[in-house]
């Protein structure tokens, strides 16, 4: 089954879970009709826990049913998964690396309309300095439907993030997902755009709009934590400079990440993301994307200025 | 209700055992968490050597019921009624917090057995406790989860969250005991930061409240039988109890929060503790 909205993959990936792992519970904070909790709620109401509006609380919950043997998702907007649960989850559930799952949801500028309190473009900051946790962005609904997978058979505490809005798949359904492993959308000789989430997307137009005339190699990279450096260095191959593209903060996200270890290889690098403000509110999803910069004309003019090195 | 009288002699000669240990942990020299530690001592003595089903040869075992020290300050005790018990050996209560070694001064769950969950940032012990308590009913276990928090932690928002979630999920299982000395770190908390009337608060959130001398082992024990009783809501133990108890140069004295010993009072301690 195919998606074309990452929550609604979510939400129906973590049914298909459920049924044969009675392991799997789910958390919410009031929003599971946002983060599409509710249809596990619906499947199986005596697995999933309303929480409240209380996510400090659900998360400490959630360490809890996790040392009991169960294999718990909790689900809030990124703002409030990560931000507000910041010290829950690092307290028990990434020193003690709990199996516990969390889910970012709207994450990133993607819910447009409620604007800076709700648009989280620091969550893979925060939730990559916390040592122990995994970190994913997938591209796509796609993905997401192979990440939300993954995620579970995995032991320890993992964070997802994603996106509220409608778009096309970049990836294939189905395609086999392995944390950590970064994947080469399209092969290319002058940049290498490394991407994630959304950008994913914005990226590969950029490269094939530029057919031709720069030849773009384009990286998918939805495992942001842990990074596989060695994979980082092969992808970036001889090309002669690099360009990262996300649909969060350029500080401390996947811009700073790639930094860190191409700066074992250095070459001149361009970080397409939002350049360290807060996100605003718009009409739509588009708008805003366009307001800050992030679209494949943003990721086009990068390639083609660091082309030129 | 009336206990044996051996049975009681039995405790409260482990709780004094257990404020040795708890001397022997802090040592001479090295700041250690004295005062709450003695608040909590008899309760603690009473939850894992009368009232909790516990295997230390098994510290995994399905069907155990599990404590939490929310007030994760306090390691040292639990560390001391866990070595009592036999988790590891009482000798290494000497070791605690050397560099490297597997008794941390907060409760770690990947270094030290017995441990059910890291605890230290304030406030969050009675909601990974529900936590496990809704995982026992979901497993259906007749098993209990015990989560022992101090009235200076109670003013951590997240308290009340989980005193407000465990009573919409009816976790009758879950059981919360306040080691109310009435002193936090930095004085008393009337002065500090009034927590006000706890009885009555957790009453008006639903829970069932009991309130006993936290020093008396047989209101200790006769509070956690009747928590058994109780149907449908969870319950909570407000102990009153005296910081630093036990030790007469600690009690009521608002330093020995995170005191340090010097040899005589190390000797002193150890001489009225005998």
């Amino acid at each position: 089954m195919s998606y074309n909205n990452q929550r609604i993959a979510y939400g129906n990936t973590l049914v298909e879970l459920g049924k044969d792992d009675p392991r799997i519970v789910v958390l919410d904070a009031d929003l599971g009709g946002s983060t599409m909790g509710k249809m596990f709620e619906q499947a199986y109401p005596e697995r999933h826990f309303e929480m409240g509006i209380a996510e400090a609380d659900m998360t400490s919950v959630a360490a809890g049913l996790a040392q009991t043997g169960k294999i718990p998702f909790t689900n809030s907007f990124a703002a409030f998964a990560a931000g507000r649960a910041y010290d829950q989850i690092r307290q028990t559930i990434a020193i003690g690396k709990l199996n516990v799952k969390i889910c970012g949801s709207s994450s990133g500028l993607s819910d447009f309309g409620d604007g800076a309190t709700h648009q989280c473009v620091e969550d893979m900051a925060i939730m990559r300095a916390i040592p122990n946790m995994t970190v994913l962005c997938p591209a796509d609904a796609n993905e997401t439907v192979e990440a939300v997978k993954a995620m579970a058979r995995m032991q320890g505490p993992c964070y997802i993030r994603l996106n509220r809005n409608d778009y096309e798949n970049v990836t294939k359904e189905g395609e086999p997902f392995k944390i950590g492993v970064p994947k080469v959308l399209k092969d290319g000789h002058d940049v290498a755009v490394f991407a994630t989430g959304y950008m994913v997307g914005e990226a590969m137009k950029a490269a094939e709009e530029l057919e031709g005339k720069i030849s773009v190699k384009v990286i998918n990279i939805s495992t942001i934590k842990p990074l596989n450096a060695e994979a980082v260095l092969e992808a970036a191959g001889d090309c002669r400079a690099i360009v990262t593209a996300e649909e969060h903060s350029v500080l401390c996200g996947l811009g700073s990440a790639i930094s860190e270890v191409l700066c074992k290889d250095p070459r001149p690098i361009e970080f397409v993301g939002v350049q360290d403000t807060f996100g605003c509110s718009a009409h739509n999803y588009k708008e805003l994307l366009d307001y800050f910069g992030l679209n494949a004309e943003k990721v086009k003019e990068a390639v083609e200025k660091m082309a030129a090195y | 209700m009336g206990y044996d009288r051996q049975l009681i002699n039995r405790l409260e000669n482990m709780a004094k055992q257990i404020r040795r240990d708890i001397v022997t942990c802090v040592g001479v020299g090295v700041a250690g968490h004295i005062g709450g530690s003695n608040s909590s001592a008899d309760i603690v003595t009473a939850l894992y050597f009368y009232k909790m089903k516990h295997d230390p040869s098994n510290p995994q075992m399905k069907e155990r019921d599990r404590f939490l020290l929310s007030k994760g300050h306090v390691g040292i005790l639990q560390y001391s009624a866990l070595a009592e018990s036999g988790y590891f050996p009482v000798e290494d209560l000497k070791h605690v917090k050397e560099l490297g070694f597997y008794l941390q001064g907060h409760p770690d769950v990947i270094k030290t057995p017995g441990i059910e969950a890291g605890t230290g940032s304030l406030g969050q012990g009675l909601s990974i406790g529900l936590g496990m308590a809704l995982g026992q009913k979901l497993d259906g276990l007749d098993s209990k989860t015990y989560v022992l928090v101090g009235d200076g932690e109670i003013a951590e928002g997240q308290i009340w969250e989980a005193a407000m979630a465990a009573s919409a999920f009816h976790a009758d299982n879950l059981v919360a005991i306040v080691d109310r000395n009435r002193l936090q770190a930095n004085g008393k908390v009337k002065e500090r930061f009034d927590s006000g009337d706890i009885i009555a608060k957790f009453l008006s959130f639903g829970w069932n409240v009991i309130e006993i001398d936290g020093h008396n082992m047989e209101e200790i024990l006769t509070a956690l039988d009747a928590a058994d009783e109780v149907k449908g809501i969870p319950t909570v133990i407000v102990a009153n109890t005296v910081k630093g108890k036990g030790l007469s140069f600690a009690e009521n004295v608002v330093g020995y929060h995170n005191g340090t010993l010097t040899e005589d009072t190390y000797r002193q301690a150890m001489e009225e503790l005998a």
